[in-house]
């Protein structure tokens, strides 16, 4: 069915669009943007006044776990949690059972999601077989079967004569280069920010050179290749301080960070909440201050949530025992929207890090509501408030530090393929 | 006075005046220990269980003789023998072991929050026996208990501790106990094992020479080095750090005439402190250990809700 969204503002970053303007959405397609759109027969009308409309969100960095750790989350349940945050695209990360290093397993996502997927599924291959840091993967083919990029998330290439040849490679077959920075040899088995309240509650501290360390080595050897990359999930001051240094002198680098950076410390971990338990671990207020001036001059292209569900029975641990990782696809669009509360950010550079930006990262044809683009559409409301709680989440898992925590905005509406795929209820 | 607190976690939580209480109670019961019948009816009723998921002999036992002096029920469960070995979750276990109407748990524990982790689920009493690098809060009352024996008061003492403060936990209890008590606190050892922030965590001061904290002290704590943490690239050799950190006579007499040395056992001798230091006059190690006991009979005693003793 044909859609028209009237008397929103919408905001198009990659149009320098920001009015109150209808959109027309037919055959999937943007059909028409401008005043005073009038609706034909037996077409949709969305009251968007007081709304804001933007391109359909896009989340660079997620873990569906489908396939093989379906108890966790799987591509129906996590496209359902993306859409109820906004999402109209999610890139997902190959750290599944089997990793994703191959054509096979790419198929199967992407059919998957085809076939019973709330939102557009945009796969990520392993850099190496098995993710082993051995043997690189068959990135060719992985590209051809529709992954978007490649990445060692979570178990981060640790030869730098193999990680060169990687982004060589990489390069040479033109699909983008996610990073994982992390030196596994200073983070250790550390299990939050080193620090002093790690000291204070006895834990093992990952300290922030072991992100800063890695940061640097990764922008060098992309210097050196000349090959783009992107920084996943960027927390600590000094890798803001390198990728804004790489950037001024032409290293083709973008990075991403993830809304638990921006709004919690390391603090969140007193009590032993494994909820705040993740990797790069949460860290002090002065990284939050760089983060955020970070994304305030751009060295910081782009919000991703790294949502990583994980069963309660793997949470609820012993703190040592607990494994790293938050959701996060229904809780970012909130939290970065107090970003532009907080005046770090307006709504036209908010969007730019949540849809124009990751398009442009992963080089694919979203993130923008052009006459004739996909239509891919999210309608928020700003002022909406409402309380996360863990039985409302769509989500499979319900690891989220900001259980019970008052938001203040969210999703209306989220339009994929020019089909409401949810409708805040 | 009276103790609110159903667990007792640690030192950190605890006021100066809670402590007192617990120290002058461990005063009280420490004559029950040396009467020729050893025993009070106070906890008659009650069930102790230890549960060690740490190997421990001075710590258990000590336990195990202050619940038994104070008459109540006791079973020791360790890591080797229970079902941990088969796959349990500490939950599960803790949860088993409620069904059966224990009264408190004396729990020691590899890893950092594990009895704050248990305090939160379960209605027995948690009393922590040591949780990984965090808190020893037995060992840090013991000690406080047997410096206001020796020296009359807490308040302005010179407390030097020595050693491996990132992995210590006794280190920790010790110092948010002293801190509270109005003592301050003069660390030692090799930069790798000094945690950052340390300073922060009460009236502590960190010293980078074994001498600058030494000098003058009241009390110096000797702790011990873990040798099989060397594979960690913390530390050279040992015999490098019994050159640097080891207490030896001659180390002792920068400190005060009549320092306390101490050690929360079990001691490396010829690593962090001589024979002839650990055996000599200003050794109050095995007091330490007598007081041990007398400290748990009063941690035991306020956990299950005070009340007349004999």
């Amino acid at each position: 069915m044909d859609i028209l969204i009237k008397g929103g503002r919408v905001i198009d970053p990659a149009q320098e669009l920001d009015g109150k303007l209808d959109i027309l959405v037919a055959d999937g397609r943007i059909a028409g943007i401008g005043k005073k759109l009038t609706a034909g027969k037996g077409i949709e009308v969305i009251d968007a006044r007081g709304m804001i409309v933007t391109p359909g969100l896009i989340d660079m960095h997620v873990h569906l776990r489908d396939p093989g750790l379906e108890y966790k989350e799987d591509i129906v349940t996590g496209t359902r949690a993306a859409a109820a945050g906004g999402f109209t695209s999610v890139a997902c990360m190959p750290n599944t059972k089997p990793v994703n290093d191959s054509k096979a397993v790419t198929g199967y996502i992407i059919a998957k999601a085809a076939a019973e997927g709330a939102v557009n599924v945009f796969p990520v291959g392993a850099v190496t077989q098995g993710s082993k840091g051995e043997h690189l993967a068959e990135m060719g083919d992985l590209k051809e079967a529709g992954c978007v990029a490649v990445s060692d998330d979570g178990r981060p290439v640790t030869n730098p004569e193999l990680m060169r040849r990687a982004l060589e490679y990489a390069k040479g077959m033109g699909i983008l280069f996610i990073s994982h920075a992390e030196d596994l040899g200073l983070a250790g088995d550390g299990q939050m920010n080193d620090g002093f309240t790690a000291t204070e509650l006895g834990l093992k501290g990952i300290p922030w050179v072991a992100e800063d360390a890695a940061t640097a080595r990764d922008v060098f050897l992309a210097e050196f290749t000349d090959s783009p990359i992107h920084i996943a999930h960027v927390s600590t001051k000094g890798a803001v301080r390198i990728i804004r240094e790489a950037k001024a002198r032409g290293v083709k680098v973008t990075c991403e960070t993830a809304p638990h950076y921006f709004t919690l410390t390391e603090n969140a971990v007193r009590g032993y909440d494994t909820n705040a338990k993740m990797n790069p671990p949460l860290r002090t207020a002065e990284d939050v201050e760089a983060i955020k001036a970070g994304l305030a001059d751009g060295t910081i292209d782009a919000i991703a949530t790294d949502h990583a569900p994980h069963h309660l029975d793997e949470k609820d641990l012993e703190f040592a025992l607990a494994l790293n990782g938050i959701i996060g696809l229904e809780t970012s669009l909130p939290l970065s929207l107090a970003l532009v509360e907080a005046k770090v950010l307006d709504l036209d550079a908010l969007v730019a890090r949540m849809s124009t930006n990751p398009a442009r990262i992963l080089g694919i044809d979203r993130g923008t509501l052009a006459q004739g683009a996909v239509a891919d559409i999210t309608v928020i409301d700003p002022d909406a408030r409402w309380t996360v709680e863990a039985e409302k989440l769509a989500s499979r898992s319900k690891n989220s530090p900001f259980l019970g925590r008052e938001m203040k905005g969210r999703t209306t509406y989220t339009i994929v393929g020019g089909k409401v795929v949810y409708k805040a209820g | 006075m009276v103790f609110k607190h159903k667990d007792i976690l640690g030192l950190q939580n605890l006021t100066a005046e809670e402590i007192e209480l617990l120290l002058n109670t461990a005063d009280s019961m420490k004559e029950i220990s040396k009467r020729e019948i050893k025993k009070v009816p106070t906890l008659r009723g009650k069930t102790v269980v230890n549960l060690f998921f740490e190997p421990s002999t001075r710590t258990r036992t000590s336990f195990e003789i202050a619940a038994k002096r104070l008459s109540a029920d006791t079973l020791n469960i360790s890591a080797s023998t229970s079902a941990v070995q088969k796959g349990e979750t500490l939950s599960d276990t803790a949860r088993n072991i409620e069904a059966m109407k224990p009264d408190i748990i004396v729990m020691r524990h590899a890893i950092s929050g594990a009895h704050h982790y248990l305090a939160k689920r379960v209605s027995y009493s948690v009393v922590n026996a040591g949780d990984g690098q965090h808190e020893h809060p037995s060992q840090g009352l013991l000690d406080m208990m047997t410096m206001r024996e020796k020296l009359g008061t807490l308040e302005g003492l010179k407390v030097a501790i020595v050693g491996d403060i990132t992995h210590s936990r006794v280190a920790r209890s010790n110092i948010y106990g002293l801190t509270k008590m109005g003592a301050k606190v003069f660390l030692a050892g090799p930069p790798t094992l000094i945690p950052p922030g340390v300073e922060r965590l009460g009236n502590v001061a960190v010293c980078g020479r074994m001498r600058d904290a030494v000098e003058d002290a009241d009390v110096v704590m000797m702790l011990r080095i873990q040798l099989e943490r060397q594979g960690k690239a913390l530390l050279p050799t040992m015999r490098e750090y019994s050159r640097y950190f080891g207490l030896s006579e001659d180390v002792v007499k920068l400190a005060k005439p009549g320092v306390l040395v101490m050690h929360p056992g079990p001691m490396n001798r010829g690593v962090e402190i001589c024979s002839d230091v650990a055996d000599g006059p200003n050794s109050v190690i095995l007091e330490q250990v007598e007081n041990g006991v007398a400290v748990r009979m009063s941690m035991l005693y306020h956990v299950s809700g005070g009340g007349p003793t004999e």
